[in-house]
């Protein structure tokens, strides 16, 4: 998966966030968790409006905080080279904010706030979650299943060709140099 | 063994084992520990105590995430005793670990096809597999626990990696149990097996990140699958598997990078991307498209530019005669003493006026320098060479654009994209992300707008009506400003014949006056009539561009008509000039000649020779000066008319009656129309006059250049986004198709000119010609053979053109109707592809909807079912209404129709339904009930 050189740095860059609660030492398997204030303030994340929601994804407690192991997983599926498939799996993952399996009104008006930051109306946001479950909404349950939301992802443009953005005018420097997660 | 006891009780939620899986790891178990008996003499502790070591740190994170799994999956209960379970765990020895690691493994994967028949099956299966497990714990007493535990990490490995390959694996791992020892041994199809075995194993490494598994299982697997591969490679004599992998990886994504710099590199060199995108994303596109087509027009006229003062103004300025050697070259001496004076040079005058940047400065010699540079040639040719690219550039844009809109995109997923793609994960900047936020919100918004449009269905009749009114009123503003126009530019070609002088400041201002006045209040008037017609925002954008359009050509015509002017009493004085001039040579000659005829001829400074009034110039100039009053009125208005106000709005607002910025003058928004426009005109008069002034385009370059700093600016600081936001089309085509009907009204005077009026005698490059383009012919005469002019003179007989350009129409016409009908097809094609698309969205929803009631009704009928049984022993008949009566034995219906898809439902209510037909239910229970269970 990663070269050990990669699992090194990752293992550094996580370290770099708090030297003093992680050893240098990982042989024993010291069971250390960062908390996501920790996680949320890495300069990949930090000004992502679903940062919270990616580290209670990828982390085991469901709360943000990560273990090595968890940050690895987040940094292997954010990285530009993790295959589609499992870029929209854990897409779906991340939108689905109440953790029912499922993207419901309430996980899409979250969405929609967050990406916006709540500059749209009420109405506009209602207006919204209805287009998006009538257009992705195959089963015409109320709701996005994971089918439902594969189908739909897998076919968007920026999906289907790696789309830099125009908006980055300062590379990131990342540890594995990339945290194109395309969704 | 409680451990055992606590999982299998988990297995009535979730844990499902196969029979053939558990066999093969059975099978797996023995032969791995057969051969770790055997190799483990061999083989140096300390490497596999290091390998080991890692693995059981691995080992125990992935216990926790299979826990976490387990927990999401449903039984919220079974957390206490799992943590419990954590706690007993590390006093344990790690072989039962690996075990119940084993089969968490399984339910995970045999979540889908739950079947209650495996329960007892499952129990006795553990129950021998504990047995075997003793057993294999006395043979390999001796050996250490680490040993054990490694082999058994490699049997879940295969079992876990893929279904499919695993059976082949494993008989690969039994031979190479036996064989691989010593490599050099096997038979041929061995070795094959081998390397089959190692190729699926570099497959599997591959693939490994396509799994949505948790690290912990991954990296297992991929240590095990690598060492695995390292090992028989090298016993094969590839060699350095692992590490060639790990360059390969490296380089992969060094490339990637690479890849992504390379991009935001070329991102970087797009001339300001960055303050387009942001405009973009706080006003939305249709103030962006105004600037990039402000850009597209800055880079035609950097080419436009590169072309006159590349090929013409430097030639002439290092190979030329130098300033002062002729007449015309020459500041004349009445002038000299005002030539360097400011006010002179702002008005294109003095040295100005006699350098390369006007017309009159070039000389009339075939060929300058030691390069024999043609250089009227050069001339005439780059004059006609930037219409013809303008043209080239232009229509090409346009065709590309068609093509764009053509295709069109996907917009099935219009909303979800937006919501789930939107965000760019890149984006680690602050400001970045707010411009990102803003440009969310703003597309949001605009596709909001489109929606609301489409679904927009008024009283037809009424705005069919509204539009005619409107479209009425304005050809009547049209036609009155026309007349207007017209009546005031014939007064003031009365004024001008009768001379300037005896007419008041009014009567001499009269048409620039007219002409501001009209531009400053008819856009108004169209703005007021058009929000009658109750467009869509972008074809009501689109009109009001057309309308000022309309408007403006007045401007442009009257502009034409008084240069025509000018020019014709510029030539009547020519011919007085020149007369004057014959008299004074003569003079001059008689004078000395008479005197003594052997006297060398008398020099006179060419400043003090009489010249004629050049016309070209003139008109240059007054090109020039257009563009630079333009420029300045432009920057003006946009200073006073949007900086100011944005400050007098802002701080007065502290010390005012009522709010300044919700109420009247507020800030300002960004006028589209208005700029898209005064660009377009602007860009008409550089292709009017850079023939004249070859100096024009470099001007033009220069104003575009700070009237996009300076717009951008003020946008940014002084506008706010309109009301409604809509998303312009990307392509600009309408912007373009104006643009295209500017350049042929402005090709039409200036190749007039050139064609049918004739250069004046004493200045230019074609002084002392007929007509201007005598100079092509002059050169195929002199500098092309003679057959060549001879072919150029058949070629250009009007027999042969004329059925050539019959030839072209049809072609034309010929591509139009394909393209037409290819068009049609497409549109067609989409049609149906798009139909088709809902048609199968609804047969899925019908199919959806269906299943989801049966679904339901079955599951009603089983709660009830269940009530009943819960209920069995109140009967309280004293309840019962007709309408519960009523429900009740519906539902008994129905559940009766539904009988046999009843087979695959959860135990519990199959067993329930069993007692349906029972007694009646009890109203309120059935209520209750209803609401919880799902």
């Amino acid at each position: 998966m990663f070269g050990l050189f990669v699992s090194r740095r990752l293992f550094f860059r996580y370290r770099d966030l708090a030297p003093q609660l992680v050893p240098l030492d990982y042989t024993n398997n010291p069971d250390v968790r960062l908390p996501y204030q920790l996680i949320g303030s890495m300069p990949e994340l930090k000004d992502n409006p679903f940062r919270q929601r990616i580290a209670e994804v990828f982390s085991e407690d469901g709360e943000g905080n990560m273990s090595l192991n968890d940050f690895l997983d987040m940094f292997s599926v954010l990285s530009e080279m993790a295959p589609r498939d499992i870029k929209a799996y854990y897409a779906f993952k991340i939108y689905d904010f109440n953790n029912d399996d499922f993207i419901c009104k309430s996980d899409l008006e979250k969405t929609l706030n967050k990406l916006t930051r709540n500059e749209l109306s009420e109405d506009e946001v209602r207006m919204v979650c209805e287009k998006v479950l009538d257009e992705a909404d195959l089963d015409n349950d109320g709701r996005l299943s994971l089918d439902d939301f594969q189908h739909m992802i897998l076919r968007a443009p920026e999906f289907l060709r790696y789309n830099h953005s125009l908006y980055e005018n300062h590379t990131v420097e990342l540890c594995i140099g990339c945290l194109c997660f395309a969704f | 063994m409680s451990r055992d006891n606590l999982i299998i009780s988990d297995n009535d939620t979730d844990v499902q084992v196969d029979f053939p899986a558990e066999d093969q790891t059975s099978q797996e178990d023995n032969a791995h520990e057969n051969k770790r008996r055997r190799k483990a003499d061999g083989k140096e502790r300390k490497k596999r105590a290091i390998k080991t070591g890692r693995a059981s740190s691995i080992e125990d994170t992935e216990e926790h995430t299979q826990k976490h799994n387990r927990k999401r999956n449903g039984s919220k209960n079974h957390k206490h005793d799992k943590e419990k379970d954590q706690a007993k765990k590390y006093q344990n020895n790690k072989e039962e670990e690996g075990e119940i690691k084993r089969k968490a493994a399984k339910s995970k994967k045999n979540l889908k096809n739950e079947q209650t028949k495996k329960k007892e099956q499952d129990s006795e299966k553990s129950g021998t597999k504990k047995r075997s497990k003793e057993k294999k714990r006395k043979d390999s007493a001796e050996k250490d626990t680490k040993e054990k535990e490694k082999a058994k990490k490699k049997k879940k490995v295969i079992e876990t990696s893929s279904e499919p390959e695993s059976s082949e694996e494993e008989n690969e791992e039994e031979e190479e149990e036996e064989d691989v020892v010593r490599p050099e041994t096997l038979t041929p199809e061995e070795l094959e097996k081998l390397k089959e075995a190692v190729e699926d194993r570099k497959k599997l490494i591959q693939g490994l990140r396509g799994k949505p598994w948790p690290m912990k299982k991954k990296l297992v697997t991929l240590k095990e699958s690598q060492m695995f591969v390292e090992k028989y490679e090298g016993a094969l004599g590839k060699g350095k598997g692992r590490k060639f992998y790990a360059y390969k990886v490296m380089m992969t994504k060094k490339w990637l990078k690479f890849k992504r710099d390379f991009e935001n590199f070329k991102t970087a060199c797009i001339p300001w991307e960055m303050k387009i995108k942001e405009i973009e994303s706080h006003f939305g596109s249709s103030v962006a498209s105004y600037f990039l087509f402000l850009r597209w027009m800055y880079g035609i006229n950097m080419i436009l530019f590169g072309l006159t003062f590349g090929l013409v103004m430097v030639p002439e300025a290092l190979m030329g005669h130098p300033y002062g050697s002729l007449p015309r070259k020459t500041v004349p001496r009445p002038e000299e003493g005002s030539a360097m004076d400011f006010a002179v040079l702002w008005d294109f005058g003095g040295y100005a006026q006699y350098s390369v940047l006007f017309y009159g400065y070039y000389n009339n010699q075939r060929a300058i320098g030691w390069l024999k540079y043609r250089l009227p040639l050069s001339y005439f040719l780059v004059g006609v060479g930037t219409v013809a690219y303008s043209y080239m550039v232009v229509i090409r844009t346009m065709a590309r654009n068609a093509n764009e809109g053509g295709i069109g995109d996907d917009n099935s997923f219009n909303f979800s994209w937006k919501t789930f793609t939107s965000w760019d994960y890149l984006i680690g900047n602050p400001e970045t992300a707010d411009n990102k936020f803003a440009s969310i919100t703003t597309s949001f918004k605009e596709a909001i707008l489109e929606e609301q449009e489409s679904r927009k269905d008024d009283n037809i009749h009424l705005t069919r009506f509204l539009r005619v009114l409107a479209n009425f009123l304005v050809l009547c503003c049209l036609a009155g400003s026309g007349y207007l126009i017209y009546f005031v530019v014939r007064r003031s070609q009365k004024f001008t014949l009768d001379g300037l002088e005896n007419h008041s400041w009014w009567e001499r201002n009269e048409v620039n006056m007219v002409m501001s006045l009209l531009g400053m209040f008819c856009p108004m008037l169209f703005d007021v009539i058009s929000s009658l017609e109750n467009y869509h925002p972008r074809v009501a954008l689109q009109w009001q561009l057309g309308r000022i359009f309309a408007l403006f050509l007045g401007n442009l015509y009257t502009f034409i008509i008084a240069l025509m002017d000018e020019i014709n009493v510029k030539r009547e004085e020519e011919k007085i000039v020149r007369y004057n001039i014959t008299m004074w040579e003569a003079s001059l000659y008689n004078g000395t000649l008479s005197e003594n005829s052997t006297a060398p001829p008398i020099t006179v400074h060419p400043a003090d020779v009489p010249r004629g009034p050049c016309w070209e110039t003139m008109v240059g100039q007054e090109f020039v000066r257009l563009i630079i009053s333009d420029t300045m009125t432009t920057y003006i208005t946009l200073l006073i008319g949007d900086f100011f106000r944005a400050v007098l709005v802002r701080f007065l607002n502290y010390c005012w009656c009522w709010d300044l910025e919700a109420g009247f003058p507020s800030y300002s928004e960004f006028d589209v129309s208005g700029n898209v426009l005064g660009l377009i005109f602007n860009q008409g008069m550089i292709w009017m006059g850079a023939f004249y002034a070859p100096c024009l385009p470099a001007l033009n370059v220069l104003r575009l250049h700070v009237s996009m700093y300076l717009q951008c600016w003020a946008v940014m600081c002084c506008n706010v986004p309109q009301e409604r936001v809509f998303k312009a089309s990307g392509s600009n085509n309408f912007y373009m198709a104006m643009l295209l009907v500017i350049l042929f009204l402005s090709t039409l005077p200036a190749i007039y000119t050139i064609v049918s009026i004739p250069p004046s005698f004493d200045c230019g490059p074609f002084s002392g010609k007929n007509r201007m383009f005598d100079v092509i012919q002059e050169t195929l005469e002199s500098d092309f053979p003679a057959w060549f002019g001879k072919v150029f003179s058949y070629a250009s007989n009007p027999g042969l053109v004329l059925p050539f350009i019959l030839l072209m129409v049809l072609a034309i016409y010929y591509l139009q109707s394909t393209s037409k009908s290819y068009k049609q097809a497409n549109m067609e094609l989409k049609k149906k592809l798009q139909t088709q698309n809902e048609e199968n969205k609804k047969k899925n929803k019908k199919a959806a909807l269906k299943a989801a009631m049966d679904l339901e009704e079955a599951r009603k009928a089983a709660t009830q079912a269940a009530q009943l049984q819960a209920k069995h022993k109140p009967p309280s008949q004293q309840y019962e209404n007709i309408e519960w009566d009523h429900e009740q034995r519906r539902y008994h219906r129905r559940d009766v129709r539904h009988q046999p898809t009843r087979g695959s439902r959860p135990p519990h209510h199959q067993e329930a339904t069993g007692h349906l037909p029972g007694a009646p239910a009890q109203p309120r229970m059935h209520r209750s009930s209803n609401v919880p269970k799902h």
